[in-house]
């Protein structure tokens, strides 16, 4: 059984991690695309036609590989997870229920439209597709994260026999850590989105496309990272003191304080040990993470010895978390400096578009340790206070689980070095591409107005 | 208010009504798929054939979403049930949908050389979808035994279900297809629609046989005489296609979509068969829907929700296949 329960949390942990990397991007990355598609219809400028062209082929593949992981997902609770649906399937059903309907089909059908539909539909029914999407992709992100976040402070319902029974749906869904948690994954989905565009415009840069358009989505991803990376530290702060509120042991794991202590200081650097419950090679600023937390230098910070077995491993929590805020920190200092060169100076220095180009993926490495924050935070409960994960594991063999768990992972790694691979390889494309002869709409129907304005307006380009 | 007794009704029609439309529209185009012809010289079949499935595949899947989280928000015991004991063959269609989901968008975007292997995920994929989709259906049916009739069975379902999906799909072709690729779709709805025919007939012998509930109810009179309506119509549905196929296309394309009518009609006879043998049950023998349905006060915060929702979505859905109605035509991603 022991082996089961460890293989089950190995998949779902697995499946979730790489699901999530999709929609990190896309749900950011849509309302980008809904902009480069708003500019061009008001201005002609076909250089904002070219910018979303290039952007909507790679947010397809993303899209693809979004949905396909993610009805792995659906499928998960009943296979692995039976204890989870018996428990509180009368809550979570109706959540997940609700994203189906108002989210997933929206953004499907939508999206055959935005994708394909360009030729087939007026302008501005075609945009409007493309905000139907981008409005799709926000809310299933609002309805799972209701969910999850119900997950960890449950509200709004009574146990009987052991089963949740619903009492008040309004309370279940804004629990009191979903404004804070929603908040802070559709701010990390933007920050993702920005510096997938802006790394990819680097690349096309530094390799020598001159085009306009990958200028101006440089700049228009750098702006948008630079006003939500800070926006972002000051939602993590009071996601934060959120979770010190009803969960603290998960705070205790973060800042890595065993013992309760008063002015306990902010780590940069330690080695948790689980055994002597302790830290080694600590090193800290004295009393910042009580002023963090508490708003006093003296204010008390309760010790993870305090809640017995009832807290989440350690070592994990402590360094997801600052591998979060290391990342997001880059982020800000990489957006601010590259907006104020790129401002000052109209052109990035080499340096920076390589910097820019390794930061791509940014957004995934503080995406996913986020996630392990919060998820590994839980442990050892699956619903806190209700069930334990331990308890709704599947009496399936392990051998099963194993079986498809090494299916799940080879597949997971092929796709992903697919995924990274063709990225690139639009990218090349597009640097190859003459600005003129290639992407323009050459069918006809209602695009020939599009064209029609665009030529008449392109001397702007 | 509505009552108790009746959510459970009301929740397994709607299942009931998403599976199907999730058998159709899926279909299709896993059908579209697991026909994919793989030699060198029908690449340009291979574009016209994906290009025809290319706005719809994403949302028709989304049925599927749909028609299990019903069953998880509904009947939570018959899901935990179902799948523990269809743990395999449930992640190989999982593998199955992801490979070809993928697939569908790298090929149109990796570099060159790739295009063929990605070809042969989307056929593998689809292939390994409507294969796992058909034993499980099997598995179902025959409650879950593991004897060795019972796997003969499951990979007959399994071949089946493989061959009513190429037949579905073969005829959505025949309406979105031109010229020779119509001409071959034709065929391959001929040879898809003979093998279909056979397997609906097993299992019409097998299922009665096996489950000696489902035989007293088809064969209680005076029941019989509008039960019985539903295979006879079933054969009629086969014959005249068969008929029609054989004198297709005709001048100016004709009757190009009534195929993909006639199968979708036999796919409704066949559901409605299934749903009459086991209906109260959600599981076969094991389990009904009051027995494990969800909280009422779950199913009616959902009810609320989907009556609203389901019709818009219908709604959308039409207009989404107006926009791209008549013949395929090459995709360009704009």
């Amino acid at each position: 059984m022991l082996e089961t329960l460890m293989l089950s949390r190995i998949q779902f942990a697995a499946n979730i991690s790489f699901h999530i990397l999709f929609p990190a991007i896309n749900i950011g990355m849509c309302w980008f695309l809904l902009y480069f598609k708003v500019r061009y219809d008001f201005s002609g400028n076909p250089v904002w036609m070219r910018a979303y062209r290039f952007w909507v082929k790679i947010f397809a593949l993303t899209f693809a590989l979004g949905v396909v992981t993610g009805i792995t997902m659906s499928f998960q609770f009943g296979t692995n997870w039976p204890g989870y649906m018996e428990t509180v399937g009368n809550i979570a059903g109706p959540l997940l229920g609700y994203e189906v309907l108002t989210a997933f089909f929206l953004e499907a059908t939508f999206l055959g439209i935005m994708l394909f539909g360009i030729n087939r539909v007026p302008p501005k029914v075609h945009t409007l597709a493309i905000l139907l999407v981008a409005i799709g992709t926000t809310l299933s992100a609002f309805w799972i994260l209701a969910l999850s976040s119900w997950m960890h402070t449950p509200t709004g319902y009574e146990l009987r026999d052991g089963v949740a029974f619903p009492t008040d749906w309004w309370a279940i869904i804004f629990n009191p850590s979903f404004p804070y948690r929603l908040t802070h994954m559709l701010l990390a989905s933007g920050l993702t989105a920005s510096f997938f565009i802006i790394g990819i415009s680097a690349y096309r840069i530094r390799k020598g496309d001159t085009k306009k358009a990958p200028y101006k989505t440089l700049k228009t991803g750098l702006i948008v990272a630079a006003i939500l990376a800070p926006a972002q530290a000051f939602v993590g702060d009071l996601h934060g003191l959120n979770t010190l509120e009803h969960r603290p042991q998960k705070i205790a794991a973060m800042e890595g304080v065993w013992h309760t202590e008063k002015g306990a200081p902010l780590l940069l650097f330690a080695i948790p040990d689980k055994e002597n419950q302790t830290n080694h090679w600590e090193l800290g600023i004295p009393n910042l993470a009580s002023l963090i937390l508490t708003h006093d230098l003296d204010g008390e910070i309760k010790g993870i010895t305090d809640f017995g077995d009832d807290h989440p491993p350690v070592g994990a929590v402590f360094w997801s978390f600052r591998i979060m805020v290391a990342v997001g920190l880059l982020m800000m200092a990489a957006s601010w400096f590259g907006l104020y060169r790129l401002r000052k100076k109209g052109r990035l220095p080499f340096w920076m578009l390589k910097t820019l180009e390794v930061m791509t993926f940014s957004g995934w490495v503080a995406t996913l340790a986020g996630w392990y924050v919060t998820e590994v935070g839980r442990q050892p409960w699956l619903v806190a206070g209700i069930l334990r994960t331990a308890d709704a594991v599947t009496p399936v063999p392990a051998s099963s689980v194993g079986f498809s768990l090494t299916i799940y992972l080879t597949l997971y790694a092929v796709l992903l070095y697919a995924y990274i691979h063709t990225v690139r390889v639009i990218a090349r494309k597009a640097i190859l591409t003459e600005e003129f002869e290639t992407n323009e709409p050459t069918a006809s129907g209602s695009l020939m107005n599009v064209d029609a304005k665009g030529s008449a307006k392109g001397g702007t380009s | 208010m509505i009552d108790e007794q009746w959510l459970p009704v009301i929740f397994v029609g709607l299942m009931g009504f998403s599976v199907l439309v999730y058998a159709i529209l899926d279909g299709y185009d896993l059908g579209v798929g697991v026909l994919l012809p793989m030699g060198r010289e029908d690449e340009a079949d291979r574009d016209t054939m994906i290009a025809s499935i290319g706005p719809f595949w994403d949302a028709n899947e989304t049925w599927l979403v749909l028609a299990v989280g019903l069953m998880l928000i509904a009947f939570p015991a018959a899901y935990n049930m179902v799948f523990m004991h269809l743990y395999i063959p449930a992640a190989l269609m999982l593998i199955g949908l992801i490979l070809r989901g993928v697939s569908f968008d790298f090929r149109a975007k990796a570099a060159v050389d790739y295009k063929l292997a990605w070809d042969r995920c989307f056929k593998t994929g689809s292939l390994m979808t409507t294969l796992a989709q058909g034993y499980m259906l099997g598995q179902y049916v025959m409650g879950f035994e593991q004897g060795w009739a019972t796997q003969l069975f499951c990979v007959l379902s399994a071949l089946c279900v493989t061959a009513a999906y190429s037949y579905i799909g073969a005829s959505w072709l025949i309406m979105k297809a031109e010229a020779a690729l119509q001409r071959r779709s034709v065929i391959w709805a001929l040879c898809s629609g003979r093998i279909s025919f056979v397997g609906v007939a097993a299992v019409c012998v097998v299922n009665p046989l096996v489950n000696p509930g489902v035989f007293d109810r088809w064969f209680d009179f005076p029941l019989v005489m509008f039960a019985l309506l539903i295979p006879v119509l079933c054969v009629f549905a086969f014959i005249f296609n068969e008929i029609l196929l054989k004198r297709l296309p005709k001048h100016n394309d004709r009757h190009c979509w009534v195929p993909f009518v006639f199968v979708a009609s036999i796919f409704l006879l066949c559901f409605s068969a299934l749903a009459f043998s086991f209906f109260p049950e959600i599981v076969p023998g094991k389990l009904d829907i009051w027995q494990s349905a969800s909280a009422p006060e779950s199913l009616r915060f959902i009810l609320v929700g989907t009556v609203i929702v389901v019709p818009v979505i219908l709604l959308y859905t039409i207009f989404s296949y107006r926009v791209f109605h008549g013949k395929a035509t090459e995709l360009h991603y704009h």
